[in-house]
């Protein structure tokens, strides 16, 4: 396509400007400073290249990788379903690294390790800690440090070996080599690495717990990488003769300390950033950088005391998400994401562009045929042995446990990137002979596992997938069944509480919600903690915001006031590419999700104006009921989690869900209550009965068992009292056939906003209770200082 | 430790639940813990609006008719061993277990899982999943702005796929062939009771 051949022009372009410019300038360095002493007249315009040259070049790679990036998502249809962006990023690479090198005949521009793990990095590792889904996580976090503990032990230590045995063997060749550089070689190779997981794993949808398991592996096993890196490194330094069991043993002893160390200073670093943005109330423009800024010192701090700097940073951004969200303001969430977002994306492209550029080299490339094929070979057939035998032990004690498919599909995705390469070009070169042979070797693993097996790793899952699945064309029956399951399950375990390996979980969230959300949340966060609350005010927000874009369009909010069926369906319409992305790690966050801007601002959503009335009456023939029961069955708890992706995060559409079902269940109790109630003492069941309601609407756990709430406040809606005469007064909600009924909004509603027919009820949405300004309205929380002081009432 | 058993002391018939139920004594700490837990007024049995006061019941679509399946007909209140012998049902098959062809079926098994679910649709309680039990499952299960039409039309064709001797209701076998290749022991176990 015409725009592909276009950037990538301008990125030829670009180029071949600036190198011969950069040539003539190095040159000419000397030619300046001469110049400078004699100048025989003022010079009103320099060209002083020599002051601008180190950022110059710096940002002209950006907006080269970002063009390139762009030419990458043009290809997107033709190509990217083949190949994975990470994979064309790398041939570009490839490509300016071949054009740098035709005019330079050196490469100028490398991937320099300095540049790497500490511009480079740390924004991704920040990135996908933060929007890790922490319920996930750590109810998986056992499987996930023993994979990543003793797997990459394991692979280290077999792939060193076998490389060693190998060139004893004398498959190799000669080289100035021994046992310990083969260990040194063996852990910096066995690291799966998070980029590289992030960047295939994006387009191939596999199972939640799938990819948390690599995911998590790929982040926590930079403890164990840092750990033998180092030992071997010493030892390689100390020589042979003078390793003995002392020297062993601090070797394991510094694997706690680094491990352990990096990850408290990540969690200390969290809890500052936490108490600070805590105070940020009044200076709520600058509470986005604090994140940033903290992060990446965690990283830097863990980094200067020589502990794993990985594990630092991720355990900030996994500690302190929940407590940042809850104290910052919805705009500084906003603004955090998108940053966050942008910069994990652009690091991602510029490492995988450089890594491409940094093969066109000729200084580096010893091509030593054995050693390379040896350990492809030994890397790929050790993840594999590794994994299985790892999952056979760990199934024994997990609770769901991990069927051989997704072993499969962890073995392959055991992928190495950049890390492993910045590893071995950190390598020391006097005392390690062979390190062009290692950096080689670890480029050719590093494209075999990036582009080769990111190739190849979505039409495996879907082969394995259409093998296991024959009969993928699910009945009618048994997908209802399968959704049917999925609720029951879901509903007993919030009956059984989730308690057995999930007691730990409930004993932490008791601890966590009384002392440490008390320390490092916000007071006013802490009481909008509410489950269901947060979900209604963020309904609310959100259909108020619809209503005024909505109405901005149409030129003015008077065609939601007349009588007539003007139908105004909120009903979000989104992008169908949104709809399929990897699993949607926001929504362990919540609601928070929602912000006013990225509503008004998004294009995404856009409201679907129906004026004439139902004219969505389509013929019940030209239906296929499957495509229907697939589109509008609820998802389950458990289905709708986490879509994790590098360039997208959507809106979570399952609130609407979320709502519905919880009208439609209040009104089914309330009718059932109802004709229930007939033969008691209706005043006393309606109090205690609206007690109960109000309760579970204002505080929705089911906590302590010394729970007292007394709801007097607000004003008796006759409207709504039950034991009124029922037949003239039916809820509205009731009649939700007739589109024209008016749903009588709350007093705020009706001072603030023109009621519309249709979905008003949104906006007010449960008036299962008597009292109109019960807490569930948000505004009035604030209003209404008696509400908060109830419900922390209920608390104690 | 010594709070183990007395708690167990103080629920009488604990051995007879454990053997019917298979639940061994931690579970029925934890479940009886769980249970007292929802009893907030310790009257030793739970009714209807204990269930409903769970968080994450009332957003589950059939959060109702599974708090409905706790309680017999006729009975509004629930003691400790109809919790336990309802929760019974899911836990995952004990294949480890030597099949005694003299004993009844664990409660567990998968015929009784089905049976559970079959229960939770058959609200008129004749043996056969109609189109009436259907249309209100499913009208629970799907989101608003399904038609009438619509969801009818999934119901017809639900029933024609499912419905083998064609009186136009699912009875149980036809309901357990349906599912057949649908791995009810992993769908319709909780984790932790295992």
């Amino acid at each position: 396509s015409t725009s592909v051949g276009f950037y990538l022009w301008r990125t030829v372009f670009i180029l071949c400007l600036v190198n011969p410019l950069m040539q003539g300038l190095n040159g000419e360095e000397s030619h300046h400073h001469h110049k400078e002493t004699n100048i025989t007249g003022l010079q009103i315009v320099k060209f002083q290249w020599h002051h601008v040259e180190a950022p110059y070049l710096v940002i002209l790679w950006v907006l080269v990788a970002g063009v390139a990036k762009l030419s990458v998502i043009e290809l997107n249809h033709h190509v990217t379903s083949v190949i994975p962006e990470s994979g064309m990023l790398i041939i570009i690479g490839f490509i300016l690294g071949g054009i740098v090198w035709a005019a330079d005949m050196q490469q100028t521009f490398k991937l320099t390790p300095t540049n790497f793990f500490y511009y480079l990095l740390p924004q991704i590792i920040l990135d996908a800690s933060y929007f890790m889904p922490n319920k996930l996580f750590f109810r998986n976090l056992g499987s996930i440090l023993i994979y990543a503990i003793v797997g990459t032990c394991w692979n280290a230590a077999a792939v060193g070996l076998s490389l060693w045995g190998c060139y004893e063997a004398g498959a190799m060749g000669h080289m100035d080599i021994g046992l310990l550089q083969f260990l040194l070689f063996g852990s910096l190779i066995s690291a799966v690495d998070p980029v590289a997981v992030i960047a295939v794993f994006e387009e191939v949808h596999v199972n939640e717990v799938l990819f948390i398991l690599v995911f998590g592996e790929s982040l926590l096993n930079d403890g164990v990488t840092v750990v033998l890196y180092n030992v071997f490194e010493a030892f390689v330094t100390l020589g042979g003769p003078r390793i003995n069991a002392t020297e062993i043993f601090n070797g394991i002893v510094s694997f706690f300390v680094v491990a352990f160390g990096g990850s408290f200073l990540g969690i200390l670093f969290a809890v500052l950033l936490c108490l600070l943005t805590r105070r940020t109330k009044n200076i709520q423009i600058i509470e986005a950088g604090f994140i940033f800024v903290v992060g990446y010192l965690s990283y830097l701090t863990a980094e200067m005391f020589s502990l794993s700097a990985i594990l630092s940073i991720t355990f900030c951004g996994v500690c302190c998400q929940k407590y940042i969200n809850a104290n910052m303001v919805e705009k500084s969430v906003t603004t955090v994401r998108h940053a966050m977002k942008l910069l994990a994306n652009g690091s991602e492209t510029i490492i995988f562009v450089f890594l491409g550029i940094t093969a066109i080299d000729k200084a580096i490339w010893v091509w030593n045929t054995g050693f390379i094929i040896l350990t492809l070979i030994f890397v790929f057939i050790y993840r594999i042995i590794g994994v299985f035998f790892l999952t056979w032990i760990l199934n024994k004690f997990r609770l769901v446990p991990i069927e051989v498919i997704d072993q499969v599909v962890m073995s392959y995705g055991g992928l190495r990137g950049a890390v492993a390469y910045g590893l071995a070009a950190m390598l020391d070169e006097d005392r390690i002979k062979e390190k062009n042979v290692m950096i080689s070797t670890t480029l050719i693993v590093v494209y075999f596992t990036v582009i080769l097996q990111g190739i190849s790793m979505k039409p495996l899952v879907q082969w394995l997938k259409v093998k296991r699945a024959a009969h993928s064309d699910l009945k009618l029956v048994e997908k209802l069944n399968n959704r049917a399951f999925d609720h029951i399950l879901a509903a007993v375990e919030d009956i059984c509480g989730r308690i057995g390996d999930n007691w730990w979980t409930r004993g932490w969230n008791r601890f966590e919600e009384k002392y440490i959300s008390w320390l490092l949340m916000k007071p006013k966060a802490r009481k909008n903690r509410d489950y269901l609350f947060s979900i209604f005010h963020k309904l609310n927000l959100e259909d108020a915001i619809n209503y005024v874009s909505e109405g901005e369009r149409q030129g003015s909010l008077a065609f939601v006031r007349s009588e007539q069926a003007a139908n105004i369906d909120f009903k979000k319409q989104f992008d169908s590419e949104f709809a399929d992305m990897m699993p949607d790690m926001n929504y362990e966050m919540g609601i928070e999700n929602i912000s006013v801007t990225s509503i008004v601002k998004d294009s995404i959503p856009s409201v679907c104006l129906d004026i004439h009335g139902q004219d969505r009456k389509k013929s019940v023939d030209d239906f296929n009921a499957h495509h229907l029961l697939q589109q509008h069955l609820y998802r389950s708890r458990k289905h709708h989690r986490h879509k994790y992706s590098r360039s997208h995060f959507s809106i979570n559409q399952s609130e609407d869900e979320m709502q519905e079902i919880f009208q439609r269940t209040m009104r089914s109790r309330l009718e059932s209550f109802k004709s229930a109630k007939m033969s008691v003492n209706p005043a006393k069941k309606i109090k205690h009965y609206r007690k109960e309601q109000t309760h579970m609407m204002a505080n929705g756990h089911a906590k302590s068992a010394d729970y007292l709430y007394e709801v007097e406040a607000g004003i008796e809606n006759p409207a709504f009292m039950p034991d009124m005469d029922t037949t003239t007064q039916s809820p509205p909600w009731l009649t939700e056939t007739e589109m024209d009924t008016v749903v009588a909004p709350s007093q705020r509603a009706q001072r603030r906003l023109p009621w519309t027919p249709n979905r008003l009820r949104r906006l007010a949405p449960m008036r299962i209770s008597n009292s109109s300004t019960d807490s569930f309205l948000m505004a009035d929380v604030f209003i209404t200082e008696e509400e908060p002081a109830q419900k922390d009432q209920t608390k104690m | 430790m010594g709070s183990t058993n007395s708690t167990l002391i103080k629920i009488p018939n604990v051995e007879e639940l454990m053997q019917e139920t298979g639940f061994s004594t931690a579970h029925i700490i934890r479940l009886h813990d769980r249970f007292k837990e929802l009893d907030k007024e310790r009257r030793g049995y739970l009714c209807p609006r204990d269930f409903e006061a769970i968080k994450g019941l009332a957003i589950n679509p059939i959060g109702d008719r599974i708090i409905g399946a706790f309680f017999s007909p006729g009975r509004e209140t629930v003691d400790f061993y109809t919790f336990v012998r309802i929760l019974a049902h899911f836990r995952p098959a004990d294949n480890s277990r030597p099949k005694e062809s003299s004993s009844p079926e664990p409660i567990n098994s998968r015929t009784n899982k089905l049976k559970f679910v079959f229960q939770l649709y058959d609200l008129d309680k004749d043996g056969k999943i109609s189109r009436i039990d259907l249309l209100k499952v499913l009208r629970g299960m799907l989101e608003m702005q399904v038609t009438e039409e619509q969801l009818d039309s999934i119901v017809d064709r639900t029933i024609q796929e499912a419905d083998l001797d064609g009186d136009d209701a699912i009875s149980f076998e036809e309901f357990r062939k349906s599912l057949e290749k649908v791995n009810i022991d992993h769908k319709m176990s909780i984790r932790f009771l295992r």
